[in-house]
C-alpha cells in the first residue's frame, strides 16, 4: 500500500482549530480508503480541482435514495476509492444520542468503510463517507440491526431535522422533537423512493430564532410561535435592572415595533401585546424575565430554497398558525393536499418554491385549499394585473 | 433479511434522565462562560451543556473519543447542533470543570455561545464532490484558525455565522449569512460534443439552463451555448457531464455579507455581494482569510451592542460599508439577474 506524501494537506494540521487532515490521518492509519483519499485530495490541492467522477448510481435493496454514488477520475493513481459512495443514515430528532448508539455505527463503519463521516451533513443525516459498491448492502443490513436507516437522497423527501426543542430549550412553543420524529415515521416511503419532480425539505424550529435555518433551507418550513401575549416575570425584570442591564437600550429600543416600554420608577416592564411581532429578541436579552405566551402553536411557510435555478427564496407564510399536537393531521392533509399540486403541475428538478412563482401564489393557496390573510403579505401588490376566476365574472 | 423503513432511533431513547424528567420544563438559562450553557428547570433541576467545536469531517476514533469523554462525565449523552458542534449534556455540576480540563487537554476548542462565532456550516468541496468550484473543508479550517478568538471569547457586537458553499448548488444553503464564502466559477462550460448525445438528454439539457443560453446544434447532435448569455450557474453540468464547467484557472470564491435567518428584531434576509471574486489559493486561502477578518473587524468596531452584520449595514448604509471596509464597488455589485429591480435606488436619499 502506497503512503502519499502530502505537503500541502500537511499546513492544514497547523493552528488552533480542529483539523479534518488530522482526522484523515487517523482514519489513513487504518484504512486504505481514506488512505488514497487523502492522495487524491492533496492532488486536488496541487490541481486547485476535485477529482471525482460525475454521477453514479448505487443503492440497496427496496429503496431509491439514501446512498450517493461516488468513483475517483483517477483510479490508477487511486485504486482505494476507484469506488467511494456515501451514505446518508437518518439522525435522531434534534442530533441527540447516546454513546451505545454512536459506537454501533463507528464499528459498523470501522468494518465496512472508510472510517470517516461527516458529524452532520447540512440536511441532517449522518454522513457515512465512502465506501464499496460491494460493501453497501451489508452495511445498511448492519445500520439496520443497529436500529439506523438511511435518509433521503435523490428526488424525494429529504431527512426532516429539527433544533434542540424542549428537551433542551424553554423557547420551544411546542413539541418540535416529537413532530419531526411523527413526520419521518410517517413519509418513510416517501424519504425512500424518489418519486417526485424534486427534493423536498421539511426544517422544524421550536421558535422564530429559527437554529435549524428553515425559513432559508425547506420547502416547508415550520417555526413555533404564540397567539396571546408573552409573558413578563416583573420581579426578575427588576433583577435584571438591579444587575446593571441597560433594559431601555438593550431591550425596549431594538424591538422592531416598539411594544416594549421600560418604567424605571416603577421597574416595570410595559407591553402592548397587539404591537408585539413576536420576534423573540427581549425574550433573548432577559430569559429569566421574558417568556412565550400559553397559547402555542407554529406558522407554516413554503418555499425556502437556494440559489438555482430562480434565484434563492426565503420561505413564505402560508399560515399563519396552527396548533401543533399528535397525530398532527391539519398538517398532514395540507403537505398531501401540497406535494398532489406539485406532483401534478412541476416540472422536473423544479422546486415547489419555483412551481408557485410561475403559477402564482393566487392558484397555489386556491389549489391546496388555503384562504388568503394579510399576514401572507408584506404588503398588496402594486400593479392591478388580476386575475379573475370564472365565477367571479359575469360571463357573456 | 434487514427491515427497511424502520426510520432513526426514537429521540426518546437518546434523553439523558434529567432531560426526560424536565422534558419541556426548562425555565431559563445563562450563559455560564463562553461555551458553557446553564438550563434551569421549573423543578430547580440543572443541566449544563458544553459546546465545542468540530472540524465536521471526522474520523470515527473522534466519535470514540467523544463517547469516551460523555461515558466519563455526562453518563453517556451527549448532542450535535445544527452548526456541526457537539453539546456535552452535564446533569452533574462537579463534573463540567474536569471535563473542561479534558477537552482542553485534547486541545478541543469550547465556545461558540452567545455574541460569539459559532461554527462554519460548509459542504463537501473536493473531499467528495464532482462540481466545487473551491475546497470547503480546508477554508473552513483556515478562517476557523484565523478567527479562532472569536469562537472561544464572546467579544463581538453580536452573534457572527459563517457559511461556505463551494459552488451555486450551495448544499449549505448559505446564502443567509452574516458573511458567506461561495465558490464560483467564472467560465461557460466546455462541451464535449463527442460524448454529449451518449450520455445526455438533449431537451433536459437545454430546459436546465435558466437563462436560455443553450441551443440545439443539431448537425453535431449535441448542443451551443451562447457564451454572452451564460452565468456559470453549472446546472447544465449537473444535468450533463458532458457540459464540463470547472476551470482550476478561473475558479474561485466570492463573499456574500449580511443575511441572517433568526426573525429577532430584523426579519430574516439574504446575504448580499461584497467581494465578487477572490482566487483559489490552497493550502490556506490566504486572500479569503484576510477578506472575511478585515470584515469582522470592521464591523466590530463600529456595530452597536447587539447589531448583526446586517443590521449594521442597515443602519449605516451600504454606501459606507464599502467606504468603511475599503472593498471597492463595481460594476459586478449591480444585480443583472432577475428580481433585480428592486434592489435600484428609487430617491434621492442617500449617504456620501
Ligand atoms: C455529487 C455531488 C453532491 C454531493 C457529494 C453533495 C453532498 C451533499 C451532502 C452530503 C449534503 C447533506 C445531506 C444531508 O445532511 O442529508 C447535501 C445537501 C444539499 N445539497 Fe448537495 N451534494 C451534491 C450535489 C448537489 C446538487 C447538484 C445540488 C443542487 C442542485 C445540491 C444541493 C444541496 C442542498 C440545497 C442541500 C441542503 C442544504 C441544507 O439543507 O441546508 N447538492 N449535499
Ligand atoms: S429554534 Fe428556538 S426553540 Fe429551537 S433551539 Fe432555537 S431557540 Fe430553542
Ligand atoms: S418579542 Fe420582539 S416584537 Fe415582541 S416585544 Fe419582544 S422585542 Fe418587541
Ligand atoms: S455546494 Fe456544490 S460543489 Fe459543494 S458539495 Fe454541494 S454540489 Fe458539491
Ligand atoms: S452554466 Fe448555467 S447559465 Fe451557463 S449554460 Fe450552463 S446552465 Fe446555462
Amino acid at each position: 500500500m502506497k503512503e502519499h506524501k502530502t505537503p500541502l494537506l500537511d499546513e492544514l494540521e497547523k493552528g488552533p482549530w480542529p483539523s479534518f487532515v488530522k482526522e484523515m490521518k487517523r482514519a489513513a492509519e487504518k484504512n486504505e480508503s481514506a488512505k488514497d483519499l487523502l492522495g487524491q485530495l492533496e492532488l486536488s490541492y496541487q490541481d486547485k480541482k476535485g477529482h471525482w467522477k460525475h454521477g453514479g448510481i448505487v443503492g440497496v435493496r427496496g429503496y431509491g435514495g439514501g446512498v450517493i454514488g461516488r468513483y475517483s477520475d483517477c483510479p490508477e493513481q487511486f485504486p482505494n476509492v476507484a469506488e467511494f459512495h456515501t451514505i446518508r443514515v437518518n439522525q435522531p430528532s434534534g442530533w441527540y444520542y447516546n454513546t451505545k448508539a454512536l459506537r454501533k455505527i463507528c464499528d459498523i463503519w470501522e468494518k465496512r468503510g472508510s472510517g470517516l463521516t461527516n458529524f452532520h451533513g447540512s440536511t441532517g443525516d449522518i454522513i457515512l463517507l465512502g465506501t464499496k459498491t460491494d460493501e453497501l448492502q451489508p452495511t445498511f443490513d448492519e445500520l439496520s440491526d443497529a436500529g439506523f436507516d438511511l435518509g433521503g437522497s435523490g428526488s424525494d423527501l429529504r431527512t426532516p431535522s429539527t433544533c434542540a426543542g424542549p428537551a433542551r430549550c424553554e423557547y420551544a412553543c411546542f413539541d418540535n422533537l416529537d413532530l419531526c420524529h411523527d413526520l419521518t415515521m410517517t413519509y418513510q416511503d416517501e424519504i425512500h423512493r424518489p418519486m417526485w419532480p424534486y427534493k423536498f425539505k421539511i426544517k422544524i424550529s421550536g421558535c422564530p430564532n429559527d437554529c435549524v435555518a428553515s425559513i432559508a433551507r425547506a420547502d416547508l418550513s415550520i417555526i413555533g410561535t404564540w397567539r396571546d401575549s408573552l409573558r413578563i416575570d416583573q420581579e426578575e425584570v427588576k433583577k435584571y435592572a438591579a444587575s446593571g442591564m441597560d433594559i431601555k437600550g438593550e431591550v425596549c429600543e431594538p424591538c422592531p415595533t416598539k411594544a416594549l416600554e421600560f418604567d424605571e420608577d416603577a421597574g416595570e416592564l410595559r407591553l402592548k401585546a397587539e404591537d408585539c411581532v413576536r420576534c423573540m429578541h427581549c425574550i433573548n436579552r432577559m430569559p429569566k424575565a421574558l417568556r412565550p405566551g400559553v397559547e402555542r402553536g407554529a406558522t407554516i411557510l413554503i418555499g425556502g430554497k437556494a440559489t438555482i435555478l430562480q434565484s434563492a427564496f426565503l420561505s413564505w407564510v402560508i399560515v399563519p398558525f396552527m396548533k401543533m399536537e399528535p397525530p398532527y393531521q391539519e398538517l398532514k392533509d395540507l403537505l398531501e393536499r401540497i406535494w398532489e399540486w406539485w406532483d401534478e403541475n412541476g416540472k422536473t428538478r423544479e422546486r415547489i418554491g419555483e412551481l408557485i412563482y410561475r403559477k402564482g401564489m393566487g392558484n397555489f393557496l386556491r389549489a391546496v385549499g388555503l384562504p388568503a390573510v394579510p399576514q401572507m403579505v408584506y404588503q398588496p401588490r402594486a400593479n392591478p394585473y388580476i386575475f379573475w376566476q370564472p365565477d367571479e365574472v359575469k360571463k357573456k | 433479511m434487514s427491515r427497511t423503513d424502520i426510520g432513526p432511533p426514537d429521540f426518546r431513547e437518546m434523553l439523558p434522565p434529567v432531560i426526560k424528567e424536565n422534558y419541556g420544563k426548562w425555565k431559563y438559562h445563562e450563559i455560564v462562560k463562553p461555551g458553557v450553557l446553564k438550563h434551569v428547570s421549573e423543578s430547580g433541576a440543572e443541566l449544563y451543556s458544553v459546546r465545542v467545536g468540530s472540524p465536521r469531517l471526522v474520523s470515527i476514533d473522534f466519535i470514540r473519543e467523544i463517547c469516551d469523554l460523555a461515558d466519563e462525565f455526562c453518563d453517556g449523552y451527549l448532542r450535535f447542533t445544527s452548526r456541526h458542534n457537539v453539546e456535552f449534556l452535564v446533569s452533574k455540576k462537579e463534573n463540567v470543570e474536569p471535563l473542561l480540563d479534558a477537552l482542553k487537554e485534547k486541545g478541543l476548542p469550547v465556545g461558540g455561545t452567545g455574541n460569539s462565532l459559532s461554527n462554519m456550516i460548509h459542504t463537501q468541496g473536493w473531499i467528495h464532490c464532482h462540481t466545487p468550484a473551491t475546497d470547503a473543508s480546508g477554508i473552513v479550517k483556515a478562517v476557523m484558525d484565523d478567527l479562532y478568538e472569536h469562537f472561544v471569547n464572546m467579544d463581538l457586537p453580536a452573534k457572527l455565522r459563517i457559511s461556505l458553499a463551494c459552488c451555486l448548488n450551495m448544499c449549505g444553503a448559505v446564502h443567509c449569512s452574516d458573511i458567506a464564502i461561495l465558490g464560483i466559477h467564472r467560465t461557460p462550460p466546455r462541451i464535449d460534443h463527442e460524448r454529449l448525445p451518449k450520455v445526455c438528454e438533449i431537451p433536459t439539457v437545454i430546459a436546465s439552463c435558466p437563462t436560455a443560453a443553450i441551443k440545439p446544434d443539431p448537425k453535431r447532435k449535441s448542443v451551443k451555448v451562447n457564451e454572452e448569455r451564460c452565468m456559470y450557474c453549472g446546472n447544465c453540468y449537473t444535468m450533463c457531464p458532458a457540459m464540463e464547467i470547472i476551470d482550476a484557472e478561473n475558479d474561485g470564491i466570492a463573499i456574500l455579507v449580511g443575511g441572517k435567518v433568526s426573525n429577532a428584531r430584523t426579519a430574516p434576509a439574504f446575504s448580499r455581494l461584497a467581494i465578487p471574486y477572490l482566487p483559489n489559493n490552497p493550502p490556506r486561502w490566504p486572500e479569503v482569510t484576510e477578506a472575511v477578518r478585515n470584515i469582522v473587524e470592521v464591523w466590530a468596531a463600529n456595530a452597536k451592542k447587539g447589531e448583526r452584520v446586517g443590521e449594521w449595514i442597515q443602519r449605516i448604509g451600504w454606501e459606507n460599508f464599502f467606504k468603511l471596509t475599503g472593498i471597492p464597488f463595481t460594476d459586478k455589485h449591480i444585480d443583472d439577474f432577475i428580481f433585480s429591480v428592486p434592489t435600484f435606488r428609487t430617491t434621492t436619499n442617500f449617504k456620501w
